[in-house]
C-alpha cells in the first residue's frame, strides 16, 4: 500500500456501476483528512483540550472505548467496491487485530486503532474514495438505504442517487454540524422497507405524484434509543427539485429549537413529540417557504449526474430459470438450503440477489476477517462486476450473481466460514459490541447472541421456526436495534450483575412497531432457554404462513407473558 | 476576549457595554439585547451602536432596527451549541449587512462554518486564546477550498466548479 | 483520617494509544498488581490528583477512581464487571488479549 496508487477502478474491465469520485470530491477527503491530521498534532500538544478535541474526533468517526480507540468507517449507503473492500482488510491487517465489524447503519468499525495511526488510516481510505467523515458527533451521519438498491423486484426507483445526492449535501455543513444530538437520515425506493426509514430522523420513501413526476414522502421523527418512537409523515409529497431545501428546513427548525438542556431528550423525535406534528409542519412549511430556491437551481442537473455513476451493470440475457442450478439443488441439499434461505429474485432475468451472513454459528454477529473480507472482494469480481453492499443487519450482500453461478460461489463462500443458511432467520442476530468493547455499554451482549445462535443452530428447525429478527442491545442506546426486532433483548445492570429485558413485537418495516416489555430481566443463562419457551409456543399456536412476528399481533402480550413464565426444562419457574 | 478577522488577532474597534455602564453618548459600543430599546432612544440615529444576543434571539426582535445597527454580536456559549450559526444565516436573509460577531467559546476549527454561515470576526475568551494561537486560525481558514452546500457564503462551491468544468 | 468504603485504584486510556492503565508509584502500569491502591480518602484524593496532573500532561484522558478488593494474591480486583471487562479484555476474543506487562506499547 503507497501513497502514490492511482485512484481511478483497478481493473479496466469493471463497469462503472456506482458513485465515482471526481477530483472535486478526491480534493474534499484529502482536506479533511489533512485537517483531522492537524487536529491530532493540536491535540497531543495540548492546544486542543480533550472536551474540545472530542467532538472533533467525533466528527470524523473515532471513539475512545473500553480498551482502545474505536474507528468508524462510513460506507455511504452500503455501497462498496471490491478496491474498497480489499483496502478495508488491508487496514485492518496493517492498524488493526485483523479483523472489523459491520454495523446496523451499514459502516465498519475497527476496534484497535491507535490515535496516532488514525490520519494514516483515513489516507488509506481517501485513496480508495472512502472516508469516515461524520460517522459520529452531533451532525448528519451516514446516510443509509436499502441493500437490495437497484437489483430488488419490487423498486420504485433505486434509492442509491438521492442517498449520495444528500451523502454530499451533509458533509461539513456549516450550519448543521453542531446540532443538540445525532441525526439520522435513510432512503428507501422499493414497495417493501429494508432501510427502516421510519425509526430514522428523518426517513424518506421515494414516491410519485399523480403526474408520475418522482419526490419523496417525507417521516420526521422516528428513532430507537431510550423513547423509541416511529416517524410521522410531515409531507405526503416533496418534489425532487425542493428536497433540499426541505431538509434544510427540518434542520434549521431542529437546530434552532432542539433541547440541548439534556442529551437524553435531544433528538428531533423529543421535539416532534413535546411540540406536536401540526406545530412541526407548521414550522417546517413556514422555514421551508422563507428559504430562497435560487441556490438550488442546478440541483437537478447534479442529481442527474449522480444517477448516472448507478446505470445498472451489463447483464447478459438470460433465461429467468436457470437448469444448472435447479440440477446442482437436487445433487446437493446443504445448497439446495442455501438457495432458499439467502438467495433472492433479481430484477434481471437469470440473476439472483445473495446475503452472505455475518453470522455463523456461536459466532461474532457483524464482524468479518481480513481473510474473509478478502474473500468477499475475489468472490464479487469473479460472480458479480465487483460490487457489494452492507446490510444494516450486519451481513454482506453480493447483488448481482448469475443463478448459474452460484453454486460455484456458494462453494468459495463455505471455505471461508460465509454460507451459513440463516438470512432472516432466529440465528440471523443483530448485535452491538456491547460491554465487550463498548464504553456506554451496561451488558455484554455477544456471548448471548452466541448461545441462542448454537441453541437454535439446527438447520431445519431454523427453517421451520421461519422468519424471526432476534436483535440484541447491550444498553439503552440500542444500537443493536431491540427495539424494532419481533425478539428484542436490552442488556442492562440490575444488582451489580448484566441482566437482560426481553421485547416482543418490534417490526423496522413499513408495518412499523416498537416492541413491549414481556416482563422483568433474566440473566444470560436464562435467556436462551426463556426463547425457546416463546419459540415452542409460537409453534403451537401459528396458523399456516403466520411469522413470529404476525401471531404477537393476532394473540398479544397476555398469552406471550403466559408462555414466558412457564417452567423451564430444568423446573426453573422464570 | 480576543478578536479574530482573517484568521488574525486584530484589535477591537466596539467596546462592550456592561448591563449596569450609562450610554456613551459617542456609541461605538456593543450593548445588550435588553438595553437595544433604551440605547436607540438615548443615542443620536448617527451613532455607532452594536447589539449582542443570545444564541436564541427571534431574529424579528431585531430586524427593524437594522438600519441603525452597525454590528449584532451573537453568544456562542459553548462549542457544541450550533444555534448562532442558524441566527447567522436568519440575519443575513432578512437583510443585515453590517458587522455580525461570533462571541464565546469557539474554536479554530469553527472559523469556516461562521465565515460560510455569514459572519465577519470572532471573538473569543482568553483561555481560548492562549491556547490557539493565531498560526491555527489561520491555518484552518485555509483548510478547504470548496465545499458541497449551495447558497452559503465564503468558499467555493463544488457544484459551481463541476458546471464550470463541464461547460 | 477516614478510610474509603472500598480500598480505590486509578483508571485511565492513554490517550495516544487508548489503551487501558491504572495508576502505579511511579507512572502508568498495565499490571493491577503495580496500581497504588488508596485505602483511604486521602490516598484517594492524591491519586485523583496525580492522575488530573497526567491528563493536563496530555497523557491520559478519562481517569476516574475504581473500588477494588483484594484478591488472595494480593491484587487489586475491581468490583463492578465494567471494570473488571476493561482489565480482562473482550470475553469473546480472548486470543486478542495482549498480555498485561505488554498494554504498554
Amino acid at each position: 500500500m503507497t501513497a502514490h496508487e492511482p485512484n481511478l477502478a483497478a481493473r479496466s474491465n469493471e463497469p462503472i456501476i456506482s458513485y465515482r469520485y471526481d477530483e472535486h470530491d478526491r480534493a474534499f477527503v484529502r482536506a479533511r483528512v489533512a485537517e483531522f491530521r492537524e487536529q491530532v498534532r493540536r491535540r497531543l500538544e495540548g492546544a486542543l483540550t480533550e472536551d474540545e478535541f472530542r467532538p472533533l474526533r467525533l466528527m470524523n468517526g473515532l471513539y475512545l472505548q473500553l480498551h482502545a480507540y474505536m474507528l468508524r468507517v462510513a460506507i455511504p449507503y452500503g455501497g462498496l467496491t471490491a478496491k474498497q473492500m480489499r483496502r478495508l482488510a488491508e487496514i485492518a491487517d496493517r492498524f488493526d487485530k485483523g479483523y472489523g465489524h459491520f454495523t446496523t447503519r451499514q459502516n465498519l468499525q475497527y476496534n484497535w486503532p491507535k490515535l496516532e495511526d488514525v490520519p494514516d488510516i483515513l489516507e488509506a481510505l481517501a485513496e480508495v474514495e472512502m472516508h469516515a467523515i461524520q460517522t459520529s458527533g452531533n451532525c448528519i451521519r451516514n446516510v443509509t438505504s436499502d441493500q437490495f438498491a437497484g437489483v430488488a423486484v419490487d423498486e420504485i426507483e433505486d434509492p442509491r442517487p438521492t442517498a449520495e445526492f444528500l451523502r454530499q449535501w451533509s458533509s461539513l455543513h456549516p450550519e448543521f454540524s453542531f446540532l443538540p444530538r445525532k441525526f439520522k437520515i435513510a432512503v428507501t425506493g422499493a414497495r417493501e422497507d429494508r432501510a427502516a426509514i421510519s425509526f430514522h430522523d428523518i426517513g424518506l420513501r421515494i414516491v410519485e405524484d399523480a403526474n408520475g413526476a418522482r419526490g419523496y414522502e417525507v417521516h420526521v421523527g422516528g428513532g430507537l434509543g431510550r423513547t423509541p418512537m416511529v416517524g410521522k409523515v410531515v409531507r405526503d409529497f416533496v418534489a425532487r427539485a425542493d428536497l433540499l431545501a426541505y431538509l434544510e428546513a427540518i434542520l434549521r427548525v431542529y437546530n434552532r429549537f432542539g433541547r440541548r438542556d439534556n442529551k437524553f431528550k435531544a433528538r428531533i423525535k423529543i421535539l416532534v413529540h413535546e411540540i406536536g406534528v401540526d406545530e412541526m409542519k407548521r414550522l417546517v412549511e413556514e422555514e421551508f417557504a422563507a428559504i430562497d430556491r435560487g441556490p438550488f437551481a442546478f440541483d437537478a442537473d447534479e442529481f442527474a449526474r449522480i444517477a448516472a455513476f448507478f446505470a445498472p451493470p451489463p447483464y447478459e440475457t438470460l433465461p429467468g430459470r436457470s437448469e444448472a442450478l435447479e440440477a446442482k439443488k437436487r445433487e446437493n441439499r446443504d445448497f439446495a438450503v442455501f438457495v432458499s434461505t439467502n438467495v433472492a429474485p433479481h430484477k434481471a432475468s437469470g440473476y439472483a440477489i445473495v446475503t452472505v451472513s455475518l453470522k455463523p454459528i456461536g459466532g461474532i454477529p457483524g464482524d468479518a476477517s481480513s481473510a474473509q473480507m478478502r474473500l468477499l472482494a475475489d468472490v464479487s469480481e469473479r460472480f458479480g462486476f465487483g460490487e457489494l453492499r452492507v446490510t444494516h443487519t450486519q451481513n454482506i450482500v453480493l447483488p448481482h450473481v448469475k443463478q448459474d453461478d452460484l453454486f460455484a460461489l456458494w462453494r468459495e463462500l463455505s471455505a471461508a466460514d460465509l454460507a451459513t443458511s440463516n438470512a432472516g432467520l432466529i440465528t440471523d442476530i443483530i448485535c452491538c459490541p456491547g460491554l465487550d468493547y463498548c464504553a456506554l455499554a451496561t451488558a455484554r451482549s455477544i456471548p448471548v447472541a452466541q448461545a441462542i445462535s448454537r441453541r437454535f443452530q439446527d438447520p431445519e428447525r431454523q427453517r421451520l421456526i421461519g422468519e424471526l429478527g432476534v436483535k440484541i442491545s447491550g444498553c439503552i442506546n440500542a444500537c443493536g436495534h431491540h427495539h424494532i426486532g419481533a425478539i428484542g433483548i436490552l442488556g442492562l445492570e440490575k444488582k451489580g450483575q448484566e441482566s437482560y429485558q426481553i421485547t416482543l413485537g418490534g417490526d423496522p418495516t413499513f408495518s412499523a412497531s416498537i416492541g413491549e416489555l414481556l416482563g422483568p430481566g433474566v440473566t444470560a443463562q436464562e435467556v436462551p432457554g426463556v426463547i425457546e419457551n416463546l419459540i415452542e409456543f409460537y409453534l403451537s399456536q401459528r396458523r399456516e404462513g403466520e411469522r413470529f412476528i404476525d401471531l404477537w399481533r393476532r394473540l398479544g402480550h397476555a398469552r406471550f407473558k403466559e408462555a414466558w413464565r412457564r417452567e423451564g426444562e430444568d423446573g426453573v419457574d422464570i | 476576549m480576543a478578536l479574530i478577522s482573517n484568521g488574525a488577532f486584530v484589535e477591537d474597534g466596539w467596546r462592550r457595554l456592561s448591563d449596569e455602564e450609562d450610554l456613551p453618548k459617542g456609541g461605538k459600543c456593543i450593548v445588550p439585547q435588553a438595553r437595544l430599546a433604551e440605547a436607540l432612544k438615548v443615542l443620536p440615529s448617527g451613532a455607532r451602536l452594536g447589539v449582542r444576543v443570545e444564541n436564541t434571539a427571534d431574529p424579528a426582535g431585531l430586524v427593524p432596527h437594522f438600519a441603525r445597527l452597525e454590528l449584532i454580536s451573537i453568544a456562542f456559549p459553548a462549542f457544541s451549541d450550533g444555534r448562532g450559526f442558524s441566527l447567522g444565516r436568519l440575519l443575513r436573509r432578512a437583510g443585515f449587512t453590517g458587522e455580525l460577531r461570533a462571541s464565546g467559546r469557539l474554536i479554530a476549527d469553527q472559523i469556516l462554518h461562521a465565515l460560510r454561515c455569514g459572519f465577519d470576526t470572532i471573538e473569543v475568551s482568553g483561555d481560548i486564546a492562549s491556547r490557539q494561537d493565531q498560526a491555527q486560525w489561520t491555518k484552518a481558514l485555509s483548510a478547504f477550498g470548496a465545499f458541497y452546500q449551495q447558497g452559503y457564503g465564503g468558499r467555493t462551491h463544488i457544484l459551481e466548479q463541476r458546471r464550470k468544468a463541464a461547460r | 483520617m477516614a478510610a474509603t468504603k472500598h480500598p480505590q485504584i486509578l483508571f485511565a486510556s492513554m490517550l495516544r494509544g487508548g489503551q487501558t492503565v491504572l495508576l502505579g508509584e511511579a507512572g502508568w502500569v498495565g499490571d493491577p498488581r503495580e496500581a497504588v491502591v488508596a485505602h483511604d480518602v486521602e490516598a484517594a484524593a492524591a491519586l485523583e490528583r496525580r492522575g488530573k496532573e497526567e491528563v493536563a500532561r496530555n497523557n491520559v484522558v478519562d481517569v476516574y477512581l475504581a473500588d477494588v478488593e483484594i484478591g488472595a494474591d494480593g491484587a487489586p480486583a475491581p468490583l463492578h464487571y465494567r471494570e473488571k471487562r476493561r482489565l480482562a479484555g473482550p470475553s469473546v476474543r480472548p486470543d486478542l488479549w495482549v498480555r498485561r506487562e505488554e498494554r504498554l506499547r
